[in-house]
């Protein structure tokens, strides 16, 4: 059980165009879901959005880093957190705001909600609601891949909380049986809701949850999104060649579970020593001025990436409701001729 | 220019709040993200963070102010220029609407179903061989696997063992294991492993060894399977049949023994049949393998080993949401699925005897429900009898009635009556099991009283 290794600030090589590109596409991926999440924060305070919303404001980096590892035909999984992955998917920010309020526009035409987007051109497989669930569904997709033998692999995402249902070891179970080409990517964020890791877990080193069934595991520093990157590398590997992997992501969400969860569990201080001294996109931040990028060219992203989640939002406030006529549609699909 | 910072919302229900505390001053610089007030309620406390960035020109309602109405601009930022649009402002009137459930503004009426598709004519001269509904059902997965390689089969000792209840004899010989799948003891996650595959695209075809074990995966089967396609906006389909024997099987208990219809034939996105004889068996099992949504195909175990006759067709295919009349009559209408298809045309021939004319219908698909023919049976002999192997409340039953009274109340001569198993979980004892189930003579005894003899 190898531990990722740290990529700190200094142990790169300051002059390398190759990191400096690949920093900045990060950079953008992981701004565009902070800015897009906080706005998404705000249409719910003002009553825009409805019903459940997790916001995925901290845990960027697990997202955009394993995006860099799937490949064309590879799935992401995930369960209701998840306008992060869908936007580093690629998902139109436009579509999953619209989703958000409701509205004819969104992604699953107004459906669905916060927790049910999905997007077959770009791999993401929803946005699932019970915790959980998606796990066996995502395994599922890794029987498929195995079935068709095209080299492609399901990345199963779930949080500490789910990584206590029986399905996820069940799950576990027949993945390794079967030498599946999944990876199980734990996004420990310390809280299942309300209940921290260790009121819930007799295990709380979740990537040794795997030890029974064989299935190796490493514990990752969510927050750097170059450690993810290369654990993602590792992990597809093994998944691609061996059978499943799980990767543990240490990582920690900013907001309350829900919005209407003030999240007053956490020790005072804990959220500003994270900010402080673990915030992803300030890592990443430091990371790209190490290497000489100018003030200028990220105030340049900051301000692409709030007109796109500027043009999201008015989209998602101007976009009509489905009309009537769309409740009794995608209940079924037509059988085809014979 | 300047955007209005708005009194935030902690919950759905949350229409005021205490702002508790002001982290910013007029004049402070405040970035997205930053956390600028305190916020209360009687529930909760919570922070709020600044989505735009700017300086702070002024603040609208001051700290220990209670009872602030949400979307109340509680301060102003001036930003800078960068953004071209107005960002955030004031909530529009579109969005006080846009809570409104839609329902309430126009009435929608369900589709109208299409009327089903009539069975397949049976040419003159077609041979009949007796087949199991055992067999018919092996027939049906094997011709559907050798037509379609998306088609495979999961599910506990299907493989090796050739089926608990022998129903993939062969199978694994013919298709090899990559088709056909020995799981571990696991629905919950197998069903969702089957779900997952078919949302990839695949046909799975998973077998329960029997439909009590399914409630172990009731979570996949309701919420993944039979909602995705809607959840999805139509992205994501889901073409897979869930099978097994379901119902009252020979003293084993209540446990392993109960009849599930009424609980998926109430499910929107699933599809629900439960066929009689071999022959439908056949031909509504391929025709399910087939259909892109996800199907609860209810064998019945004390129907594995009865053979009936089945048309020696190529492709034999029997629409999905059709019920059959399997007897004429005019007398009373009988209508039955399943294993009581066979219970109700003996009842019916020992009425024929008293002069008693039943019309006897086999419901085959319980979702969606083919009441047409059922309506039309009504008004022609003006009663009902309904039977279920399952609980009587709520039930298969309940549901034919409730149609029948809305669709052709004013032909009813008399009260629908259901024969039901009664209102206990199954008992071990070969008697009380039997007083528990519905019986021919319960079905006779019935049928007199809606006829008033």
């Amino acid at each position: 059980m190898a531990r990722a290794r740290k990529n700190g600030v200094g142990g790169q090589k300051a002059n390398s165009l190759a990191d400096k590109d690949r920093w900045l596409k990060y950079y953008r991926s992981m701004l565009l879901i902070r800015r897009f999440e906080e706005r998404a924060g705000q249409l719910y305070g003002m009553g825009l959005i409805g019903g459940f919303c997790h916001l995925y404001i901290g845990q960027e980096a697990i997202a955009v880093g394993m995006e860099s590892v799937k490949r064309a035909g590879d799935q992401i999984i995930t369960g209701y957190r998840d306008h992060g992955h869908m936007l580093a998917a690629g998902m139109d920010p436009k579509e999953v705001m619209a989703e958000l309020t409701g509205r004819a526009g969104g992604s699953s035409h107004g459906k669905g909600g916060s927790m049910h987007m999905f997007s077959v051109p770009n791999g993401f497989f929803g946005g699932h609601g019970i915790v959980g669930a998606q796990v066996s569904l995502g395994t599922g997709l890794a029987l498929a891949n195995s079935y068709r033998n095209d080299g492609a692999v399901s990345y199963t995402y779930f949080g500490d909380g789910a990584a206590n249902q029986g399905q996820v070891y069940e799950s576990f179970n027949m993945a390794e049986l079967w030498s599946l080409p999944v990876v199980y990517v734990i996004e420990n964020n310390q809280y299942a809701m309300g209940t921290s890791v260790e009121r819930s877990s007799a295990e709380t080193h979740l990537y040794r949850r795997g030890l029974s069934f064989n299935i190796p595991g490493e514990e990752v520093d969510g927050m750097d999104v170059d450690a993810v990157a290369e654990a993602g590398a590792r992990a597809a590997e093994h998944a691609r060649t061996k059978g499943p992997y799980i990767l543990e992501m240490k990582t920690y969400r900013y907001r309350g579970h829900s919005m209407s969860d003030p999240a007053k569990y956490r020790p005072q201080g804990e959220l500003e020593e994270v900010r402080k001294t673990r915030d992803p996109i300030d890592h990443l931040k430091a990371k790209l001025e190490g290497v000489g990028l100018k003030e200028e060219e990220l105030k340049a992203i900051d301000a692409e990436v709030r007109q796109i989640v500027l043009d999201a939002a008015e989209y998602a406030r101007t976009s009509p409701e489905p009309d009537p006529s769309e409740l009794y549609t995608d209940v079924y699909l037509e059988a085809a001729a014979r | 220019m300047s955007v209005e910072i708005l009194m935030p919302a902690l919950s759905p229900t949350m229409e005021e709040g205490n702002l508790a505390k002001w982290h910013i001053k007029p004049g402070d610089k405040v970035e997205s993200g930053q956390v600028i007030a305190e916020i209360e309620t009687d529930k909760a406390t919570m922070e709020v963070e600044a989505v735009d960035e700017g300086i702070v020109s002024e603040i609208l309602v001051p700290e220990g102010s209670e009872g602030v109405k949400v979307n109340t601009p509680i301060a102003r930022l001036g930003t800078g220029a960068a953004n071209g649009k107005a960002p955030s402002a004031t909530p529009e009137p579109a969005a006080a609407k846009a809570s409104e459930p839609a329902a309430l503004k126009a009435e929608v009426a369900a589709p109208v179903a299409k009327a089903p598709a009539k069975d397949p004519e049976i040419p003159a001269g077609t041979r009949l061989v007796k087949v199991t509904v055992r067999d018919a059902l092996r027939d049906a997965m094997a011709e559907e696997m050798r037509r379609d390689s998306d088609v495979f089969l999961m599910g506990e000792e299907v493989a090796q063992y050739q089926g608990a209840y022998k129903v993939s004899r062969d199978l694994l010989q013919e298709f090899g294991e990559r088709r056909v799948i020995d799981t571990p003891i696991t629905e919950h996650g197998f069903t969702g492993l089957g779900v997952g595959a078919a949302m990839a695209g695949l046909k799975p075809i998973v077998e329960f060894m029997t439909w009590n074990f399914a409630m172990q995966a009731m979570d996949q089967l309701i919420n993944s399977a039979a909602k995705t396609l809607y959840m999805s906006g139509g992205q994501i389909r889901c073409s897979i049949v869930f099978r097994g024997p379901n119902g009252a099987a020979a003293r084993v208990a209540a446990q392993h023994s109960q009849d599930y219809s009424a609980w998926y034939a109430n499910v929107p996105g699933l599809k629900v049949i439960a066929p009689y004889d071999a022959a439908d068996a056949k031909g509504l099992l391929k025709a399910a393998i087939r259909d892109p949504n996800p199907i609860i195909f209810l064998e019945h175990e004390l129907l594995y080993g009865q053979e009936f006759d089945v048309p020696e067709i190529e492709d034999w295919i029997v629409p999905i949401g059709k019920a059959k009349v399997r007897r004429e009559g005019t007398s009373l209408t009988i209508t039955a699925h399943s294993r009581m298809v066979g219970l109700a045309l003996k009842a019916a021939e020992e009425l024929a005897a008293d002069g008693i004319e039943a019309e006897v219908i086999d419901l085959r698909t319980l979702r969606p429900l083919d009441h047409g023919t059922i309506v039309e049976s009504v008004k022609k002999t003006n009663r009902l009898v309904t039977v279920e192997e399952g609980w009587g409340p709520m039930g298969v039953g309940a549901e034919v009635a409730a149609r029948v009274v809305e669709h052709a109340f004013d032909y009813l001569d008399a009260p629908p009556l259901r024969v039901c198993q009664e209102d206990v979980p199954m008992p071990y004892a070969a008697n009380l099991e039997a007083i528990s189930l519905p019986s021919v003579e319960k079905i006779v005894k019935a049928a007199k009283a809606v006829c008033y003899r």
